[in-house]
């Protein structure tokens, strides 16, 4: 077990707590920058497929699993923010700057979105927010103009001052690239007053209030980001597809990036990670189980969204705290050998709270 | 020098007149105790002060400017920190982020500064880090340091809550029943943490307990009330022996 003798108060404020930590996220980051030596074509491709997912990951989390707000309309932000930007390709504008605007654009859309969600909770919010995602949908179906409508729209290839990055390895860097970036802003967010108010209206709206955290602000702040991130990975998205159509964005992927952040483990960034790996392994443990079981079963209308739907419902009885919370136990495990104690996670008895003003 | 003010308060809850032209001040430097027996109105009162709850009548004044009408988290900026009845914490996370929180009302940086963990983000977090400290050492809950609150005692939750709303570095504090849930001995500790905070912070306190003892050593002066109304105000010792406030108690 280690045990970590702090001499300042820098320590809690660093992103990392201990050499160790920064000798393994050390390795992790040189694995990722080596991997185009070593890999072919097919699996950079799912590996920058794997980060847009998780940059889209990093904005769910940090409405569902750090603000306590949940959505099924992000598919929505992920479609606007694709669109958007390759709208913005067509129409001459550079892809460095076709990125932060297209961001920005999903974040304003967030932004008002969080409006009308200040007053919900729970399944109200997920219905209204599932709602506004098939809003968007059918503006984007019917805005022909500029989305193409049912025909859809070809995405120009990402250019940077010359340099096209459609190759698998150039985009597979451009893909790591802002996913480093986009997990360094949610962490720095997470260790400065932005990001604690976003867990204190978690944790207690009443309790907030009393800190002086502006309810309102607050949550439509977490909306606008969340929507922000997750239409950055948008812009990436569309040159991933490379085609924009409707179908690529369905109440299906909505369900799929709350898969991911429920799985993964709320409340923790590490969890996006997981829960974006699993996204990926998922599909192959499909085809795999439609070859090994009988033809029937793999016929089944349905059969994959049904599936999702199961492990979502799975996880949030057996396992809330996710892919994260099950590794933190397993750590602990082998940290404590052999005084491990069961009940350390069983639940805690939780105090009456027959007080709550509202 | 009069800190609060509160004239002719009144709200109510359906029928319920849970609390009905009360009107008090608090002075500059005292503990202030509220007292009367359940379902008197003292958390409504609180509440009000708080602006949870929207007064039906009546109006407040705190350091001389009106509040019967800022919103919520405008109170806690404004210098009135407060903590709940039965502890009202930020569950999932360590007593050291619960203090942080606190600091919100202190924030000089915005949002893009926070997300680059700007030179004045980091100057803010070691500064905001610091002065927790500072209160860890105040209430003795160094021991408790990295724990998360759900594994807490409820005595340590208690003490967590106070700390949390001294980090909000206020000029009035609220405590809802402070002692209630701790044992003789951290109540007595109790007491003379709330001198300290009263005399080393220059904290005025207003609180509504239940334990006379405490009362009797901490207030200097106390409020007594009874389904809603003000019975009585005065100091301890009067009040304790007001035959209105014998009457609440003891019933007719
Ligand atoms: N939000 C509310 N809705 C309806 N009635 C309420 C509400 N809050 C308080 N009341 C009522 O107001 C009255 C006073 O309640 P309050 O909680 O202020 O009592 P109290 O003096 O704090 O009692 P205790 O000593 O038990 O804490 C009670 O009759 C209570 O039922
Ligand atoms: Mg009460």
């Amino acid at each position: 077990m280690r045990f970590v003798q702090k001499t300042n108060y820098a320590q809690d404020v660093n992103l990392f707590l201990h050499n160790g930590q920064r000798f393994w996220y050390g390795l992790l980051a040189l694995a990722v920058l080596l991997a185009p030596l070593v890999l072919d074509r097919f699996y950079l491709g799912e590996f920058a497929y794997l980060y847009i997912w998780a940059i889209a990951g990093v904005g769910l989390m940090l409405l569902v699993g750090y603000t306590g707000l949940v959505s099924l309309g992000h598919a929505a932000f992920l479609a606007i923010g694709a669109y958007a930007h390759a709208w913005l390709l067509t129409q001459g504008v550079p892809f460095v700057l076709s990125v932060p605007l297209a961001t920005a654009f999903c974040a304003i859309i967030g932004y008002l979105v969080g409006l009308p969600a200040l007053r919900m909770t729970g399944i109200y919010l997920a219905i209204a927010t599932l709602a506004f995602e098939r809003i968007a949908a059918w503006v984007i179906e019917h805005w022909e103009s500029v989305t193409g409508g049912h025909f859809g729209m070809r995405v120009p290839d990402p250019t940077v001052f010359g340099m096209n990055l459609d190759g698998p390895v150039p985009f597979y860097y451009l893909c790591l690239g802002i996913l480093s970036l986009s997990l360094f802003a949610a962490l720095n967010l997470l260790r400065s007053p932005t990001g604690r108010a976003f867990i204190a209206v978690r944790d207690s709206e009443v309790s907030a209030q009393s800190m002086g955290i502006n309810l309102a602000r607050t949550k439509c702040t977490a909306f606008a980001l969340s929507a922000a991130f997750t239409g950055l990975a948008g812009t990436l998205f569309s040159h991933r597809i490379g085609y924009l159509a409707p179908d690529a964005f369905t109440v299906q992927t909505s369900i799929q990036l709350l898969l991911m952040v429920v799985v993964g483990g709320l409340g923790s960034l590490q969890g996006v990670v997981y829960g974006a790996i699993f996204l990926g392994l998922l599909p192959q443990a499909i085809a795999i189980g439609r070859d090994v079981l009988p033809q029937w079963i793999g016929e089944i209308p349905g059969l994959e969204p049904g599936l999702f739907g199961a492990i979502l419902v799975l996880f949030l009885i057996f396992e809330p705290l996710g892919i994260h919370g099950r590794w933190v136990k397993v750590r602990l495990w082998f940290d404590q050998f052999p005084l491990y104690r069961r009940a350390t996670y069983k639940r805690q008895r939780s105090y009456l709270r027959t007080e709550r003003v509202r | 020098m009069s800190l609060f003010e509160a004239h002719d308060l009144s709200v109510s809850f359906g029928g319920i007149k849970a609390v009905r032209d009360v009107s008090f001040t608090i002075r500059s430097g005292e503990v202030f105790s509220i007292i009367g027996p359940n379902g008197a109105g003292k958390t409504t009162l609180f509440n009000l002060v708080s602006r949870f709850y929207e007064t039906d009548s009546g109006s407040m004044a705190f350091d001389g400017v009106d509040i019967t009408g800022v919103p919520p988290h405008r109170i806690a900026e404004m210098g009135i920190a407060r903590t709940f009845q039965n502890t009202e914490l930020f569950e999932h996370e360590t007593v050291l982020t619960n203090l942080l929180i606190a600091h919100h009302v202190h924030r000089r940086t915005r949002l893009v500064a926070d997300l680059l963990f700007l030179p004045g983000a980091r100057r803010q977090e070691l500064d905001f880090r610091r002065r927790v400290e500072d209160v860890i050492d105040l209430l003795d809950l160094q021991s408790y340091r990295e724990q998360p609150i759900g594994g807490l005692p409820y005595g340590a939750r208690k003490m967590v809550e106070i700390a949390r709303a001294l980090c909000l570095e206020p000029k009035l504090l609220l405590l809802d029943e402070p002692s209630s849930g701790l044992n003789p001995e951290e109540t007595e500790d109790l007491s003379f943490w709330i001198e300290d905070i009263v005399e080393d912070l220059g904290i005025t306190v207003a609180m509504v307990e239940h334990d006379m003892n405490l009362v009797a050593t901490v207030s200097n002066r106390v409020l007594a009330m009874a389904d809603g109304v003000v019975l009585a105000t005065g100091d301890p010792t009067e009040i304790q022996n007001h035959p209105d406030v014998l009457r609440a108690y003891l019933g007719d």
